[in-house]
C-alpha cells in the first residue's frame, strides 16, 4: 500500500516536471551584438558620405563665399586641430560635466514632483497642464530670466537644463504609472503594500519602461537647454563649453570652428543616448522578457 | 464595519474560531435602483476549511472575493476575517516581470515584515512546496503558465493571513496542467492548514476541490444551495462519485441561469 502510493506520487511528479519541461518557453539564442550594430550602422555612415559630396559639390560651385561655406577638408582640419591641441577635448568635458550635474538635478527634481503629481488627483490636474505646456516652451526662453537671477555664473546654466530637462521627467513618470496594469496594483494591495513601500515596491519598477522614455527624452532637453544657455552666458570666469565655443566661431566669423563645434555638440549628445540609455533600456526590457525573441516549441 | 484586519495573526493566542464570517453582506456598483451584485450573503469559512463557491459568470462571485480580501468595502453588512489580511489569487498569476520568481515570493514576505535574513530561505522553501525547487532564480517569462500560478500560490502562502482566496486561478490552464495543480493544492492545503475559500464557475473543479460547495444565484447574488462534500480526498476529477454530484450541482446550476432567460 505503502509502495503503491509512493509511485503514484512520483508518478504525479513526473507529470508536472514533464508539463514544465514542454511548456516552458524557449529563449532563442540572441544574434551577437555587433551584427545588429553593423545592420543599424551602415546606412548612417552611406548617408554622412552622401551629405559629404553634396557638400563639397556646393564648395566646387561656389553657392557661397568661402569663408562662409568652407570646404570639407578645411573644416576636418580645424577639427583635427581642435581636437589636437585639446581645446575640444576640454570643452566637451566641461559641457558633459556640466550636463550631468544638471540632469542629476533634474532626475531628482522629476522624479519628487512625477511622484507627488501620480499620487495625488489634484495636485496632477492643478500642475498637469501646465508642466505639458512647459514641454513645448524652447528653453533658451529661459536664458535671461536665468541670467537676471544668478547673473553669469554656472547656477544661471543649472537653473536653464532644470526648466528645460524636468518636465520631460515628470511627464515620463506620469506616462510610465499611466501605463501599469491595474493588476499590478491590486496585486501591491494584497501583498499589503501602501505608501512609501507602495511608491518603491510596485509603482517605481513598475512604471521604470515608461518612465526610461521620460529620462531620455529629459536628456535630450538637457543638452539642448545647456547649448543655449553656454552660447548666451559667454564669460571669462565660466571656462569654455562646447556653446561658448560655438560664439567664439561666430565672433571671428571662423565658419570651420563653428561646423566643427555643432558636430560636437551632435556627436556627444547621440553618443549619450547610445552608449548610457539604449544599453539600459536594453537591459531593463530584456529582464522582463520584452525583447528577447521568445518561441513556445 | 470590520475588515480584514490583524486580531492576533497566525500562531499568537488561541485559533481563531472562523476564518472568514460573512454576516448580511450586500453590494452594488453605483446608483442604488438596479438589483445589488450581491444581496444578504450570510457565509462562515472554518479555519482550514476548503469551501468552493460556484456560480455563473458575472453573478459576483469576485466581488464577493474583493469584500473579503479587503480591497472594497460592502454597500452593507459586516466582512470579519479575524486571522490576518487574507491572500488573494488571481486567474491571471500577476507576477511582477522586473523580478524572479524567488524575488515575487520574497517581495510578498518583505511587505508583511519578515527580517531579510529569513526571506531567502523562506522563499526557497516556499518555492519547493510547490515543486519548483529550480526556478528561484528564472525570470517571469522564462516559467510556463503552470510554473508561473504556482509561484503565485507560492507567493500567496508568503502572506501571514490563515485564509487563501482563490479566483478561478486554473480557469486559463489546460485541461492537464490544471489536473496537476489540484493535486499540488489539496496536497498543499493539508499540509499547510490554511482555509480556503475557492471561486469557480467550474462545477467538476468545485467537487474535485472543496470540502463544501455553495452555489450562487445571479443577480442578485444570493447564496442558492449548498453541499457539504464527503468524498475522502485526493479525490480525482474523473471520479464516480465526482461525477455524480457534479451532474446534480450542474442542474441546479442550469436552473439558476435558465431563470433569467425569460
Ligand atoms: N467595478 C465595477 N463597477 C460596476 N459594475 C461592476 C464592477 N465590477 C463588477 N461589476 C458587475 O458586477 C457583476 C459581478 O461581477 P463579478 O464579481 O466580476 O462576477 P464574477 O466574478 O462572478 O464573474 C457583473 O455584472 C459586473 O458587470
Ligand atoms: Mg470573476
Amino acid at each position: 500500500m505503502a509502495t503503491e502510493t509512493s509511485l503514484k506520487e512520483s508518478r504525479a511528479g513526473d507529470l508536472a516536471a514533464g508539463l514544465d519541461a514542454l511548456e516552458s518557453p524557449v529563449i532563442v539564442e540572441q544574434r551577437p551584438w555587433w551584427r545588429d550594430a553593423w545592420h543599424s550602422v551602415w546606412p548612417v555612415l552611406a548617408a554622412l558620405a552622401a551629405i559629404v559630396a553634396v557638400w563639397q559639390i556646393a564648395y566646387v560651385l561656389e553657392l557661397k563665399p568661402s569663408y562662409a561655406l568652407p570646404s570639407p577638408a578645411d573644416t576636418w582640419s580645424a577639427f583635427v586641430s581642435s581636437v589636437s591641441d585639446g581645446t575640444a577635448g576640454r570643452a566637451v568635458s566641461l559641457s558633459l560635466q556640466r550636463a550631468a550635474v544638471g540632469f542629476s538635478m533634474s532626475v531628482v527634481l522629476g522624479v519628487a514632483i512625477g511622484i507627488a503629481l501620480a499620487a495625488s488627483s489634484l495636485l496632477r490636474r492643478a500642475f498637469g497642464p501646465i508642466i505639458t505646456g512647459l514641454q513645448t516652451l524652447p528653453s533658451v526662453a529661459w536664458v535671461p530670466a536665468a541670467i537676471i537671477w544668478f547673473q553669469l555664473t554656472n547656477q544661471a546654466i543649472y537653473a536653464v537644463i532644470l526648466l528645460g530637462a524636468v518636465p520631460s521627467i515628470v511627464n515620463g513618470l506620469l506616462a510610465g504609472t499611466d501605463q501599469i496594469p491595474p493588476l499590478y496594483l491590486r496585486v501591491g494591495q494584497v501583498l499589503g503594500a501602501r505608501g512609501w513601500t507602495r511608491i518603491r515596491y510596485v509603482l517605481l519598477p513598475a512604471a521604470l519602461p515608461g518612465f526610461l522614455g521620460g529620462l531620455k527624452q529629459g536628456w535630450a532637453f538637457a543638452w539642448r537647454s545647456l547649448m543655449a544657455a553656454e552660447l548666451i552666458t559667454y564669460s571669462a570666469k565660466l571656462g569654455i563649453g562646447l556653446g561658448q565655443v560655438l560664439d567664439i566661431g561666430r565672433e571671428t566669423s571662423d565658419m570651420p570652428l563653428v561646423v566643427a563645434a555643432i558636430s560636437l555638440i551632435f556627436l556627444v549628445g547621440i553618443a549619450v543616448e547610445l552608449l548610457v540609455f539604449a544599453p539600459i533600456e536594453r537591459h531593463v526590457l530584456r529582464a522582463r522578457g520584452l525583447t528577447g525573441r521568445v518561441s513556445t516549441s | 464595519m470590520t475588515t480584514a484586519t490583524a486580531a492576533g495573526g497566525p500562531g499568537t493566542d488561541a485559533p481563531a474560531a472562523v476564518a472568514a464570517r460573512l454576516t448580511g453582506v450586500s453590494h452594488h456598483f453605483g446608483e442604488t435602483t438596479r438589483p445589488p451584485v450581491l444581496d444578504g450573503i450570510d457565509l462562515t469559512v472554518a479555519p482550514g476549511e476548503f469551501v468552493c463557491l460556484l456560480g455563473a459568470s458575472g453573478c459576483g462571485k469576485s466581488t464577493l472575493l474583493s469584500l473579503v480580501a479587503g480591497l472594497d468595502k460592502p454597500t452593507a453588512g459586516t466582512v470579519e476575517v479575524p486571522t490576518g489580511r487574507p491572500a488573494l489569487m488571481f486567474q491571471e498569476p500577476a507576477l511582477y516581470p522586473w523580478l524572479t520568481a524567488g524575488e515575487n515570493v520574497e517581495l510578498a514576505l518583505r511587505l508583511r515584515g519578515v527580517g531579510r535574513g529569513e526571506r531567502k530561505a523562506e522563499s526557497v522553501r516556499l518555492l519547493d512546496l510547490v515543486r519548483l525547487e529550480g526556478a528561484h532564480g528564472k525570470r517571469v517569462h522564462e516559467l510556463s503558465g503552470g510554473m508561473r500560478q504556482r509561484v503565485a500560490l507560492a507567493r500567496a502562502l508568503a502572506q501571514e493571513g490563515d485564509l487563501l482566496l482563490m479566483d478561478e486561478p486554473f480557469a486559463a490552464l489546460d485541461a492537464i496542467t490544471r489536473d496537476v495543480l489540484h493535486d499540488e493544492l489539496t496536497r498543499i492545503w493539508s499540509d499547510t492548514g490554511r482555509a480556503v475559500l475557492f471561486v469557480t464557475h467550474n462545477v467538476r473543479e468545485a467537487v474535485r476541490l472543496g470540502q463544501r460547495v455553495v452555489l450562487l444565484s445571479s443577480r442578485p447574488g444570493r447564496i442558492a444551495r449548498e453541499w457539504q462534500i464527503d468524498i475522502p480526498q485526493p479525490r480525482r476529477i474523473e471520479d464516480p462519485d465526482v461525477s455524480a454530484l457534479s451532474l446534480e450541482i450542474t442542474e441546479h446550476l442550469r436552473n439558476e441561469i435558465a431563470r433569467h432567460g425569460h
